[in-house]
């Protein structure tokens, strides 16, 4: 258990992606094995139910939240024991609170004599980093409300769960999106979630105030690959649910894999060449991607991944 | 075949005679059948669909700019990564070269009404399902696949196949390439023993306009070879991890030999939408006397 006591500033947490906002209706599809996916409610909502009760990773907007804790019972009324956060924009962290509250966390022994809330709400997981950027430091107040921070974090690269008769890996992603990314494998199931690392809407979104960097990013991918293993005539097998968009298997994620480290390559190539960031962002150097991953303002255009890429790559160490 | 105009002509006598209100299923009409083992025949587009197509050859392809960039900043060196190296030949590009292809019909055991047309292509083994009871498509996020998610209905004797959820694939194996958001409308037209498959390729993201191509395949009497596709790939060339072997822009070193070897403007190799129809000749016949 490591929730900070602290207190502190409105410091609001960004949605991050452009496209696929919350939309009135969810979308509930079966992935394989015991893994659920919900869509609509901002970023991508995974669901594993078993005998043991249900593990939500990441809960969407806080706006749709409600609804999402009702498509949850409608795969089932085990009680909802574990979130895991895959990273700490709100669009994948708004729901906590809310999804938290509709679940509970078993205890015994001592614990439950000494501490009469421990059994209150489901655990909330996610990598160190996660927490740290929804708190802030003593005398400050954050945006993100109290009840809606992890409460169980780690520091080293992975930690490891074992629910409903299924392994499952929380894996660290160092400065890719953010500083805090986790991508989550269900091994029995197959089923890998992303986060933000890989979305099928845009431009991949490097949240450089927030630790990310475009190296960490295509590391992540990289990783993300070794880890799904296509099935029979390269379709299918490992299912990777993406931060944002469509079910996709190893092929797809190749693709955007392959996107990005082009893109990646041309801007260092225009840095080696003595290009400004200006230069850059104006060369044109996404225009065969645009059409597929350009979103047309905010974040994920491809100005924004061009630039967060020029300021990765020239970063001072 | 005398046997099969028989039942073909008995088929529409029947259908005829015991025709059924709206929406009511008729399980012999319309529509001819199918099934059968079909050879594809090569005389159309041979040296696309045999050899392979030049680098840097987009003659004749409605594309965009974007899919030209993509295509000038592949490197065919991308088949060494082994990640690529099984990657199957989507189904708007895989009737280039179906060297056997079987076509058969599943139909309800109670009411014998015709659930799907199901094919297999051996060039690459894949067995394709075209549901015929008018199921709706999936979600927009259910996983795209190769072969796509297919329905038909019988225009007349034509059967007509919609299919979208497919993933990025060839618009030409040299590079160009459509995106998952494309979709595909086919006609398959049987003649006696030939058949005509007709593609029509939307994607507002590679294409300018619709990308038709036909491809002919004939009867087979005997059963054809039945071609496995065991894919297993390897490490053909060690590199650092994740390179993707790319050109970077105006740096494609195969940009000129297609047009030069043939004698023809850049600007007509690098294709566009001009480049399909016939008026493009008169043109380039003006470019190149001068």
């Amino acid at each position: 258990m490591r929730r900070l006591a602290v207190a502190v500033v409105l410091a609001g947490l960004p949605a991050a992606a452009p496209a696929q906002p919350a939309s009135a209706e969810l979308q509930t599809l079966k992935v394989q094995g015991n893994v659920y996916l919900i869509t609509g409610a901002g970023g991508n909502i995974a669901v594993q139910t078993g005998n043991q009760g249900v593990l939500v990773v990441d809960t969407g907007v806080a706006a749709m939240a409600d609804k999402v804790v009702a498509a949850i019972r409608k795969l089932s009324d085990k009680p909802i024991q574990y979130v895991i956060n895959t990273h700490v924009h709100a669009d994948h962290t708004g729901g906590n609170e809310t999804v938290r509250k509709a679940g509970l966390t078993y205890v015994g022994a001592n614990v439950t004599g000494n501490l009469t809330d421990a059994g209150v709400g489901a655990q909330v997981y996610a990598q160190d980093n996660v927490l740290k950027r929804m708190s802030a430091p003593s005398g400050v107040q954050t945006g993100v409300p109290f009840g809606a921070w992890p409460t169980e974090t780690f520091l080293s690269g992975r930690k490891q769960l074992f629910f409903n008769g299924e392994p499952i890996e929380i894996i660290h992603q160092p400065a890719a999106h953010t500083d805090g990314d986790s991508l989550v494998l269900f091994r029995r199931s197959d089923v890998v979630v992303s986060g933000d690392i890989f979305v099928t809407t845009s431009f991949p979104f490097i949240d450089l105030d927030r630790g990310g960097n475009i190296q960490g990013e295509v590391d992540a991918l990289n990783n993300l690959i070794e880890i799904a293993i296509p099935g029979v005539q390269d379709e299918g097998g490992t299912y990777i649910i993406p931060g944002h968009g469509r079910i996709s298997d190893q092929p797809d994620l190749l693709e955007y894999r392959d996107m990005v480290t082009i893109i990646r390559d041309r801007v260092q190539a225009s840095i080696k060449k003595g290009m400004t960031l200006e230069d850059a962002k104006a060369a044109g150097l996404t225009r065969d991607y645009d059409g597929r991953y350009g979103a047309k303002s905010g974040s994920g255009t491809g100005e924004m991944f061009v630039e967060a890429i020029y300021k990765s790559l020239t970063k001072k160490k | 075949m005398k046997l099969r105009l028989t039942s073909l002509g008995l088929s529409i006598a029947l259908g005829s005679a015991f025709a059924q209100g709206p929406g009511a299923y008729n399980p012999v009409g319309p529509g001819v059948s199918l099934a059968g083992n079909w050879g594809p025949v090569f005389h159309e587009d041979a040296h696309e669909r045999g050899p392979g197509p030049e680098l840097v050859n987009y003659l004749g392809l409605p594309i965009t700019d974007g899919a030209r960039m993509y295509g000038l900043a592949w490197d065919a060196s991308r088949f060494t990564v082994p990640e690529h190296q099984c990657e199957v030949h989507i189904v708007s590009y895989i009737y280039r070269g179906p060297y056997n292809l079987r076509i058969w019909e599943e139909h309800d055991p109670d009411s014998q009404k015709l659930v799907a047309i199901k094919q297999y292509i051996d060039n690459y083994q894949q067995t394709r399902t075209i549901w015929m009871d008018d199921r709706p498509h999936p979600s927009d996020a259910a996983p795209h696949t190769w072969m796509g998610f297919s329905t038909g209905k019988w225009e007349a004797n034509i059967l007509t196949v919609s299919t979208t959820h497919l993933k990025w694939g060839w618009i030409r194996r040299n590079g160009l390439r459509h995106t998952d958001q494309a979709t595909l409308t086919e006609h398959f037209i049987r003649h006696g023993d030939n058949l005509t498959h007709v593609s029509i390729l939307t994607d507002p993201i590679t294409l300018t306009e619709p990308l038709i191509k036909t491809q002919d395949l004939v009867l087979r009497i005997q059963n054809g070879q039945t071609w496995l596709y065991p894919c297993e790939p390897v490490v053909e060339i060690e590199r650092p991890r994740g390179t993707v072997p790319h050109y970077l822009p105006g740096e494609n070193p195969f940009l000129h030999e297609f047009a030069d070897h043939y004698k023809i403007p850049l600007d007509a190799a690098l294709g566009g939408a001009e480049t399909s129809y016939p008026e493009y000749q008169s043109k380039l016949k003006k470019a190149t006397a001068k």
